[in-house]
């Protein structure tokens, strides 16, 4: 392993051989004190999820407020425009006939909640992001295929580049790496 | 009658995929068809094929720019040819689509893993093709933005009481919100296919559609909510769109049209129609690709199983239609239903019952639900038969309305054929497109099919859970 300077570390890298091991080694991890690390897999671990700690609720609150938002406003522009601003009579209805606007609202309601929901994730996720430093690992190329990852994290107080290194090779992982920002 | 009470032992099941597979073999078993296998000949002469049918599609539309709607065979009375019976046809066929990736997601089928992808991409390339016939069917296409709420200096806006206006709504948040959740799918599968790439820009492109994707734990968590609340938000879209589709019909008055029986009815016949398309699909792609260990027959007698219960529910359809029609003593509703059995339109609905609704109790036999030539076959006559029923309902409901001075007969031209075809030949050619540049499985869904993606049971020597 090539000794990286202090400043240009992103963290340390442990590769693990399948998801059970990873949800373990993510689950001591926590246990030992440390935060700022993330697992990565080529698929959805809920349990590693867990381990981590993680309680985030701003995709459904987006969700939420995007469907209120679309819904209200599509309401509101049809009963402007059919009793405000171009009233037409239709035989004799209301011009505020507001159950044939149910349609359109509901329609309106579903696409900001989509919207809500899809920016909402890729924001909380700070998508796009083209580099990260975590690509600098070695077989990372395997994260979105078949290789189970976890990364401590340089920023995190308990972090000791030996010490973090020790206690991630006990962890039963296949390889321990560094990763440089 | 004994006492004994029978425990209905379940019939031994197949499996959803093939065992033995891993999670190298999978990706790559998926991704190579993109990145490293040959195109496959079939391939090429279906892109040739479908290519063509895409130009002719080109030249009817342009002639009809040209020349008007009047190169159809629409008049007055059927004012509705072709053009909306496609329509209808087309968005139809969209809506299994949806089914199989939002409403079986929340019912956690996870059969549907392996053929939601391209079910998703059939919902969209459908709707692509069904968005057309109303527009070209406006008359000056040209205009299609006059149909949304936007400020204008003719200080006019949209009629928000006519169920036209509420199909362009729905129509257009069903496309939007169909690619949305298709390309929230893709993206970790993009990612493997960024990985993988052998050349540059084409690590670059799929990089760039991966909006940078790493498989983070706190990544998935918010992708798999946003995931799982697109799912939740499609599967009311998908029932709405079909039910305001029915509006357009079901709110005017005309007899054959003016039904409360059409919202459920529509949806169910569009559910019918796109799980034919799903399996018209399935078959020769799992044939071509060899893709056999991932969609296997336990698929394809699920989506027959499927098709046979939606085409009860139309088939209840016609029957509620016939026995309202009957029982409500209304003239012109009776004639309606006469003229439809034994007036000039009659050869139409005598095929219709035959290919919607004889052919498919076939399916009744598992033996014939594991038929793959045979399973190819009733999917075309079901797509035949849907057809026919809206070209039913538009055509011969139109023609004879309620003052015989006003009967007439329609018969659609060559032009009405070529935009069909062409859309047909469109639709193939998109399906190709899609089948040779993305990935036609969700791969990281069939991973999570796999026994070792399992966690398996707490070790022992952890102690305690974190807080």
């Amino acid at each position: 392993m090539s000794v990286t300077h202090e400043r240009e570390l992103y963290g340390l890298m442990a590769e693990f051989d399948n998801p059970t091991e990873l949800v373990r080694a993510t689950r001591l991890a926590y246990l030992a004190g440390y935060r700022a690390m993330d697992a990565y897999s080529p698929f959805p671990i809920e349990e590693a999820t867990e381990a981590l700690g993680v309680h985030d609720t701003h995709v459904p609150l987006a969700v939420l407020l995007g469907g209120c938002l679309g819904g209200t406003l599509a309401f509101l522009l049809q009963y402007w425009i059919s009793v405000d601003s171009f009233p037409i009579n239709v035989a004799g209805r209301p011009l505020d006939s507001w159950p044939s606007f149910i349609v359109v609202t509901f329609e309106m309601t579903v696409l900001g909640g989509a919207f809500g929901g899809f920016f909402g994730m890729l924001a909380r996720n700070g998508f796009p992001k083209p580099y990260h430093p975590v690509f600098n690992a070695r077989h990372f190329d395997r994260a979105s295929q078949d290789g189970f990852f976890l990364c401590i994290e340089c920023r995190d107080e308990l972090f000791h580049r030996e010490k973090t290194e020790t206690f991630l090779k006990s962890l039963n992982p296949v390889t321990v790496e560094e990763v440089a920002c | 009658m004994a006492d004994q009470v029978v425990i209905p032992q379940p019939p031994e099941k197949q499996p959803v995929i093939a065992p033995g597979l891993t999670f190298a073999k999978v990706t790559e078993q998926i991704s190579n068809i993109v990145l490293t296998r040959p195109t496959p000949g079939t391939w090429f002469i279906l892109f040739g094929l479908s290519g063509f049918f895409v130009l002719l599609l080109g030249v009817a539309v342009t002639h009809l720019i040209l020349r008007g709607i009047g190169i159809w065979g629409v008049n007055i009375p059927v004012a509705w040819g072709f053009a909306i019976v496609n329509f209808v046809w087309w968005i139809g066929i969209g809506h299994a689509g949806t089914l199989i990736s939002a409403i079986l997601l929340l019912l956690r089928q996870k059969w549907r893993n392996s053929i939601n992808r391209f079910a998703e991409a059939m919902t969209l390339f459908a709707v692509m093709c069904a968005g057309l016939f109303p527009l070209l069917h406006l008359g000056r296409p040209w205009l299609f933005y006059w149909l949304f709420p936007y400020p204008n200096y003719m200080d006019i806006w949209p009629q928000f009481r006519s169920p036209l206006v509420w199909d362009v709504f729905a129509v257009s948040t069903y496309f939007t919100v169909s690619l949305l959740f298709w390309y929230v799918g893709l993206i970790p599968d993009l990612a493997a296919f960024r990985d993988r790439a052998k050349r540059l820009w084409v690590r670059r492109i799929y990089g760039a559609l991966a909006l940078g994707w790493r498989g983070s734990a706190r990544h998935w968590k918010r992708y798999e909510m946003a995931y799982l609340l697109l799912a939740g938000l499609a599967t009311p879209l998908v029932l709405s769109v079909h039910t305001v589709v029915s509006f357009d019909f079901a709110i005017a008055i005309l007899p054959g049209w003016h039904s409360a029986i059409f919202p459920p009815y529509f949806v169910a016949g569009a559910i019918y129609s796109g799980f034919a398309m799903v399996l018209m699909l399935a078959i020769p792609l799992r044939a071509v690709y060899k893709l056999h260990d991932l969609v296997t027959m336990r698929h394809l007698d699920n989506c027959a199983k499927l098709m046979l219960a939606t085409g009860l529910i139309v088939a209840y359809g016609y029957v509620i239609e016939g026995f309202t029609a009957w029982y409500s003593s209304d003239k012109f509703e009776w004639y309606m239903m006469y003229d439809r059995w034994f007036g000039r339109y009659s050869h139409a609905f005598a095929f219709l019952v035959a290919t919607n609704i004889l052919i498919p109790q076939l399916l009744w036999s598992r033996k014939i639900r594991r038929n793959v030539p045979a399973l190819f076959f009733i999917s075309l006559s079901v797509l035949t038969g849907m057809w026919l029923e809206r070209f039913v309902i538009v055509v011969q409901s139109l023609h004879r309305d309620f003052l015989p001075s006003n009967w007439g007969m329609y018969t659609a031209t060559r032009w009405d054929w070529a935009v069909f075809t062409g859309t047909i030949g469109f639709f193939v050619f998109m399906m190709l497109l899609f089948v040779r540049g993305l990935p036609m499985i969700t791969i990281f869904e069939v991973r999570t099919l796999l026994p070792q993606a399992k966690v398996h049971g707490e070790r022992r020597d952890v102690e305690g859970e974190p807080e």
